[in-house]
């Protein structure tokens, strides 16, 4: 972050007019009551589903599906979440989910620095064609390429393989475009200055162009891995093994096997939502930052 | 060589090196002609495989009568298309993803402009308001729905209990035809609200502190300052957020197959259910890619339409 003069990242939490509130809503007492009140009916209303979600996978089973307003109808228990965990295939969900983001997200992360910066500096022939080539691809929607990367995987016989799951994944025109955005905007002189002492192009970018853009990387390594870890339509075609499935997909198979034990369908609901709760509290500013300085994302 | 250097790229940085006719090394022109093909080659070869090949061969396979039995396949020109085109079920499918488009646009620009609004007002307690609006996008569409099957769960859910509680009587959430697209459109505004939100609050952040401070100066209340200071500049951001929610919402099918599969009686199935039915339960490969490509089309022409607009409020 330090002061590298990197363009594309305006609003560092200046002085705005957040940090004066009565900027905003005046010195009256009203517009802050109201304004007070409305935010918190809102939150408790985006809250609510969470709360209850908790709060069932936390009774037993009888007790969770009888009738009431309260949240907690019965004595607490763990019970429902041993019995997913000792089932076992969530676990197995959990560890493709995190391989399969994870791969897909070094790989993204890799090809996509390397052509956005290929795409900002170079100099070699076809470079626009192949830029403006890039650029439209942002538009193809990927659900388009399902029946045809079907036909093509089963061509490969790479049908149920995390290959089948990961490659078409890693292709990410939109993330490249804002890379290169970024690229295009820090000045050369540091790369000037390390070619002229005899450094190799590769060396360049490895030592004085991805440090000086780590925030933006960052950025787009996050949103990549939130989108793979959630990525439903083709995991779910591309794979019929249990074994290979990521969570989502595998808890789309079983949700109807658990019928009416909703403590352990929350439960294994909770269990799958948790990794990226934590991601969030942890890389919280950053996210938003990234959401601000780049709009991507997007379900 | 120099017909293909990138635009500018002399200008800033290459006084001297590059430039035919002379030496190079000399002054504080650059040695390295910059990076390569070689550096964009790895991306273009998955660019290729799985991107512009699919796209070339589903338009192959919207031309031929292609099937997952994987038997012969033989071209038939144009008649996927002109069967598309008269099949009652792509046009009701297309309908249901028009009204969902609707249903759930409106409501994911106008509360997440509400929510940003609020929490821009700077009250205590920011990160809570943030988490509390953004978490739900961060979960994957099966969490979302597996907590929603249980939300509108028929007889103990809590939509329903809290509609008992009010003395009246249980709604069909996701079996009653006229009630389960709203219901998923609920979800899907609960689930995806926080992005918008994020990108509203961005650029809330970013408006200078001084438009208030002349508005305060002015004498202008909190209301006034809503309407004359805040929304105007906020248009931008609100076509921008539209655009991407619209193009979005278009491409709806997760929360809609795992939920109801299209159902019930078809009423909530969108283009793109229609597409997998058709292709992967139907096998019929030729006919889904034909139906996808009319999609295809309707989104390039949404997307430059809206790019029209765009360009208009500049």
């Amino acid at each position: 972050m330090s002061a590298t003069a990197t363009p594309p990242r305006p609003r560092r939490r200046t002085p705005s007019a957040a940090a004066q509130p009565s900027l905003v809503l005046g010195h009256g007492r009203l517009p802050r009551v109201l304004a007070g009140t409305a935010l918190g009916v809102l939150a408790a209303v985006w809250l609510l589903p969470f709360v209850w979600a908790v709060a069932t996978s936390l009774q037993s089973e009888q007790d969770a599906a009888s009738p009431g307003l309260s949240p907690v109808k019965g004595a607490l228990t763990g019970q429902a979440y041993r019995q997913i965990l000792e089932r076992g295939n969530v676990t197995v969900w959990a560890f493709n989910s995190l391989l399969i983001a994870g791969l897909v997200t070094l790989i993204t992360v890799a090809v996509s620095t390397l052509a956005a910066y290929g795409f900002s500096r170079g100099a070699f022939r076809g470079r626009r064609a192949l830029l403006a080539a890039t650029v439209a691809a942002i538009l193809v929607p990927p659900q388009l390429l399902v029946v045809p990367l079907f036909r093509q995987m089963v061509l490969f016989n790479l049908v149920d393989t995390y290959a089948a799951v990961i490659l078409p994944q890693v292709v990410a025109p939109m993330m490249v475009f804002i890379l290169k955005r970024f690229f295009d905007a820090v000045p050369r002189e540091l790369e000037d200055a390390a070619r002229i002492d005899g450094a190799s192009e590769f060396r360049v970018f490895l030592s004085i162009v991805l440090p000086l853009s780590r925030p933006i990387v960052a950025a787009v390594a996050i949103f990549v891995f939130i989108g793979a870890w959630n990525n439903f339509m083709w995991p779910f075609i591309v794979t019929n093994d249990p074994g290979l499935m990521t969570l989502p997909v595998g808890l789309a198979t079983v949700k109807d096997a658990f019928g009416i034990q909703y403590a352990q369908s929350m439960a294994s609901a909770l269990l799958a939502a948790l990794p990226l709760i934590v991601v969030f509290l942890f890389f919280q500013r950053r996210i938003v930052d990234s959401v601000a300085t780049t709009g991507l994302g997007g379900s | 060589m120099t017909t293909t250097a990138p635009p500018g790229a002399d200008a800033v940085t290459a006084p001297a090196g590059d430039r035919p006719g002379r030496p190079r090394g000399i002054g504080r022109g650059r040695t390295g002609k910059g990076p390569g093909l070689v550096f964009v080659l790895p991306f273009l070869l998955v660019f290729a495989l799985f991107l512009v090949w699919p796209v070339v061969h589903g338009l192959w396979l919207s031309l031929t009568d292609s099937s997952l039995a994987l038997r012969d396949t033989t071209f038939v020109g144009f008649d996927n298309y002109a069967e598309a085109f008269g099949d009652p079920d792509v046009w009701s499918s297309l309908g249901n993803t028009v009204v969902f488009t609707a249903a759930s646009s409106v409501p994911l620009v106008l509360i997440a402009l509400g929510m940003a609004l609020l929490v821009h007002s700077g009250l205590a307690g920011q990160w809570v308001w943030r988490l509390a609006f953004f978490a739900p996008y961060l979960l994957p569409v099966t969490v979302v729905t597996l907590i929603w099957t249980w939300l509108y769960q028929p007889e103990v859910g809590l939509a329903n209990q809290f509609l008992d509680a009010l003395g009246l009587g249980p709604v069909g959430w996701l079996s009653d035809e006229a009630v389960a697209m709203w219901a998923i459109a609920a979800l899907t505004v609960w689930w995806t609200v926080g992005f918008n939100f994020l990108l509203y609050l961005a650029a809330l952040q970013s408006l200078p502190a001084s438009s208030y401070e002349a508005a305060a100066l002015d004498g202008a209340g909190a209301w006034r300052r809503l309407w004359s200071v805040t929304l105007p500049q906020l248009r931008r951001t609100t076509v921008l957020v539209a655009m991407l929610q619209i193009l979005a919402s278009l491409k709806v099918f997760d929360q809609i197959y795992i939920l109801t599969k299209g159902g019930p009686n078809g009423s909530t199935r969108p283009v793109l259910e229609y597409v997998y039915d058709v292709g992967f339960t139907g096998y019929r490969l030729g006919y889904a890619s034909a139906v996808s490509y009319l999609f295809f089309a309707l989104v390039i022409v949404v997307s430059l339409v809206q790019l029209r607009l765009f360009r208009q409020e500049d």
